[in-house]
C-alpha cells in the first residue's frame, strides 16, 4: 500500500457495479426496464449478516465515501473522516455500503447513462427520482449483495433523510438510523435556494432544453453559479468571516493599484464553482434538487410527523451543527420530538461548531467522540 | 447526588418503569436504573462531556437546557421524571415542577436544605451567604440560583396542587432522627415523590 495512505483508512477501494434486470416503477408512475447501481464497500460481511451498515450520500456525493481510487488520489472519499479501521464507522467491525443513488451521474443510472430503448444518454429525459425511490433500489441491492437487514442506515443532509425514510418504509430492516444535519422536509427558504440553482442552469444558453450533451456543450456556467448558491448555504457566517475574513487574494484597495481586487471569499467560490461545473451533470444537478424539494416524511401521513415514524423499529441518532442555516438544529430537533412523542429511543447531539451544515463532513472532537461511542452500539458486540 | 440519594431513589422506582432523568450527568444513575431495575430510560444533559459519558454507556440521551427545553416531551411519556440536585439551579423551578408531573406519572425531586441550622447559623450569625462543603462558591458566581428550604418546597407544591406521596431526608450521622422529626431544620438535604393532585 503507498505509504501516504494513512493506517486508519480503508485503503485502496475498487467501485462495484450491480444490475437489476427487474423493472424498476418510480414514485411518479415513470419506470426503468433495468438499471445499475454503483456502490462501494468497505469491511467484511461477518456469517450471520448483522453487521451491513448503509451509508447514504448527499446531494452531490457518490458511492465513495471512504478510502482512495488510486495512490496518487488527492483526496479519500467524502466520509473518510468517519469510515475506517478505529474510525467512529469501524471497518473492523462492520460491513459499510455506500452506493450512488439512483439518477445520479457518477455511475449508477441516470441522466448521463445509457437509454437502451434510444441508444442516446437520458439526459433530460431520465424520470424524477424521490428519496423513496432510492430506498426501495437500495433494498434490491441489499439482497442482491445477501443483506436482509442493516444494522445500521445513516447519512447527513439527503442521506439523513434517506435514513429516515428507510427507517419508515422498511421499519423491519433497520436497526439503527443515523440522521445528521437533516429535516423532515424543506421549508419555502430551501426550496426557494434550489430555485435559485435551477435557474441559474436553466437559465445557461448551453442549457439546450437539457440535451447539452447532443449539442456538443456543457451549461458549466449555469452549473458553477447553481454551486456557489449551494455552497454558501453549507458555511455559517462566522465560519466565513474565520476563514477568509475580508482578506484579498489579489489587487489591493490604492488608489495608486489599477489592479482588480479579489476578495479570498470570491476565489474560494469562484474555484468551487468552476471545479464542480466540469464534474457534476446539470439534468442531475436538477433532478436531485427537485428530489429534495419533494422530500416530506410526513406528507403521507397528513403532516404528522410522530405518526409518520410510529412504525419505524430504529434506535435513533439524530444530531444537528450549530451553525447549520440550511437545516438548522431545530429541523434536528423536529424529528427528535416526533421520535420521542412516537416513544421511540433516540439520542440527540448538537454538536457547537462554525462549520455550518458542512459540519458532518468535517473534523469536531466532540461530533467524532459521540457518534464513535454511538456506534458501539451498532452490530454485533 | 450522593450514594444516600441514589439508593433512596432507586428504591422509589418500581422494575421496568420508564424513566427521564432530568440533568443525568455522566449517566451512572441511569445505568444503574437499568441494571438493577431493569428500567428503560432517556437521560437530559446540556454538557458534551455528560452525553459522551452517557452514550458510551449505551443510554439514551437528549442534548438540551432543562430550563428551557422541557416542553419537547411529550404529557405522560414517562412513569418517573427525576431531578436530582439540580431545582436550585433552573430559572423557573415552579415551571419546571408544574411540567414534571405532567410529563411523568411520579416525579423524584432532590436539593439542598437552605433552612438546614448550619445555613441560619451562618446567615444570623455572620450575615453572610452560607458556604460548605456542599455549597462551595461564592453567592455571585454559584448555579444555585433559587435555594430553598424543606417547608418553602412544601408550600410551592400546595400551591401548585402537586401531592407529596413520600418524603425522605438526609442528615449528618448524629442528627438522622433529628432530620427526620424536624427535616426544616437538620436535613442536609430533601428528596421527594411528588405528583399532579388528584391522580
Amino acid at each position: 500500500m503507498n505509504e501516504k495512505i494513512p493506517a486508519n483508512s480503508v485503503g485502496l477501494v475498487t467501485p462495484q457495479i450491480a444490475k437489476c434486470d427487474t423493472p424498476f416503477t418510480f414514485a411518479n408512475g415513470a419506470v426503468l426496464g433495468s438499471y445499475e447501481l454503483v456502490f462501494e464497500t468497505y469491511g467484511e460481511l461477518n456469517s450471520a449478516g448483522d453487521n451491513a451498515v448503509l451509508i447514504c450520500h448527499a446531494l452531490s456525493g457518490s458511492h465513495h465515501a471512504a478510502g482512495f481510487h488510486a495512490s496518487d488520489d488527492r483526496r479519500p472519499g467524502w466520509w473518510d473522516l468517519a469510515i475506517g479501521p478505529g474510525k467512529p464507522i469501524d471497518t473492523e467491525r462492520l460491513f459499510v455500503v455506500c452506493s450512488n443513488n439512483l439518477g445520479c451521474c457518477d455511475g449508477s443510472s441516470g441522466p448521463i447513462t445509457i437509454n437502451l430503448d434510444t441508444g442516446k444518454p437520458w439526459a433530460g429525459q431520465f424520470p424524477q427520482p424521490q428519496v423513496q425511490d432510492w430506498v426501495r433500489s437500495q433494498k434490491w441491492l441489499a439482497e442482491h449483495l445477501g443483506i436482509s437487514r442493516w444494522a445500521a442506515v445513516m447519512g447527513g443532509s439527503l442521506g439523513g433523510m434517506q435514513a429516515l425514510q428507510w427507517a419508515i418504509d422498511f421499519p423491519d430492516w433497520v436497526e439503527h438510523c443515523v440522521a445528521l444535519a437533516a429535516a423532515p422536509g424543506l421549508t419555502a427558504q430551501n426550496i426557494a435556494f434550489n430555485e435559485i440553482a435551477r435557474h441559474a442552469i436553466l437559465s445557461d444558453p448551453d442549457w439546450h432544453k437539457g440535451d447539452y450533451l447532443a449539442a456538443g456543450a456543457l451549461p458549466t456556467r449555469g452549473v458553477a453559479l447553481a454551486r456557489m448558491v449551494g455552497h454558501l448555504t453549507y458555511m455559517s457566517a462566522d465560519g466565513m468571516s474565520d476563514r477568509f475574513g475580508r482578506e484579498l487574494r489579489e489587487g489591493s484597495f490604492s488608489p495608486d493599484d489599477n489592479a482588480e481586487w479579489v476578495f479570498q471569499v470570491e476565489s474560494y467560490l469562484r474555484h468551487q464553482g468552476s471545479r464542480f461545473s466540469t464534474q457534476f451533470d446539470a439534468n442531475t444537478y436538477v433532478l436531485m434538487t427537485r428530489a429534495l424539494d419533494l422530500f416530506d416524511l410526513a406528507a403521507e401521513y397528513g403532516a404528522d410527523l410522530t405518526a409518520a415514524l410510529s412504525n419505524a423499529q430504529a434506535n435513533f441518532l439524530v444530531a444537528s451543527f450549530s451553525s447549520d442555516w440550511r437545516f438548522p438544529p431545530q429541523r434536528s430537533i423536529e424529528i427528535r420530538d416526533a421520535l420521542m412523542g412516537a416513544g421511540k429511543s433516540v439520542t440527540y447531539a448538537n454538536i457547537d461548531t462554525d462549520n455550518g451544515h458542512d459540519g458532518f463532513l468535517l473534523p469536531n472532537p466532540y461530533y467524532e467522540q459521540l457518534l464513535g461511542e454511538w456506534m458501539r452500539r451498532v452490530g454485533p458486540s | 447526588m450522593n450514594r444516600l440519594d441514589l439508593n433512596t431513589v432507586l428504591g422509589w422506582i418500581t422494575p421496568g418503569s420508564r424513566v427521564l432523568d432530568l440533568g443525568c450527568g455522566d449517566g451512572a444513575f441511569l445505568a444503574r436504573l437499568r441494571d438493577e431495575r431493569n428500567a428503560s430510560g432517556v437521560g437530559v444533559d446540556i454538557d458534551p462531556d455528560n452525553l459522551i459519558a452517557s452514550v458510551s454507556k449505551g443510554l439514551d440521551v437528549i442534548q438540551e437546557d432543562i430550563n428551557d427545553g422541557l416542553h419537547c416531551f411529550t404529557t405522560k411519556g414517562f412513569d418517573v421524571v427525576v431531578l436530582a440536585h439540580a431545582l436550585q439551579e433552573l430559572t423557573h423551578p415552579h415551571i419546571a415542577l408544574e411540567r414534571m408531573v405532567d410529563i411523568g406519572d411520579e416525579a423524584i425531586v432532590s436539593f439542598p436544605n437552605f433552612g438546614h441550622w448550619l445555613c441560619r447559623v451562618h446567615l444570623g450569625l455572620k450575615g453572610s451567604m452560607p458556604m460548605s462543603r456542599a455549597m462551595p462558591r461564592h453567592w455571585y458566581d454559584t448555579p444555585n440560583i433559587h435555594f430553598c428550604t424543606v417547608k418553602d418546597f412544601e408550600s410551592l407544591c400546595s400551591d401548585l396542587d402537586i401531592d407529596i406521596i413520600e418524603r425522605a431526608t438526609i442528615a449528618g450521622p448524629a442528627q438522622r432522627l433529628l432530620g427526620r422529626w424536624l427535616p426544616n431544620l437538620f436535613a442536609t438535604s430533601a428528596i421527594y415523590r411528588i405528583r399532579r393532585a388528584g391522580t
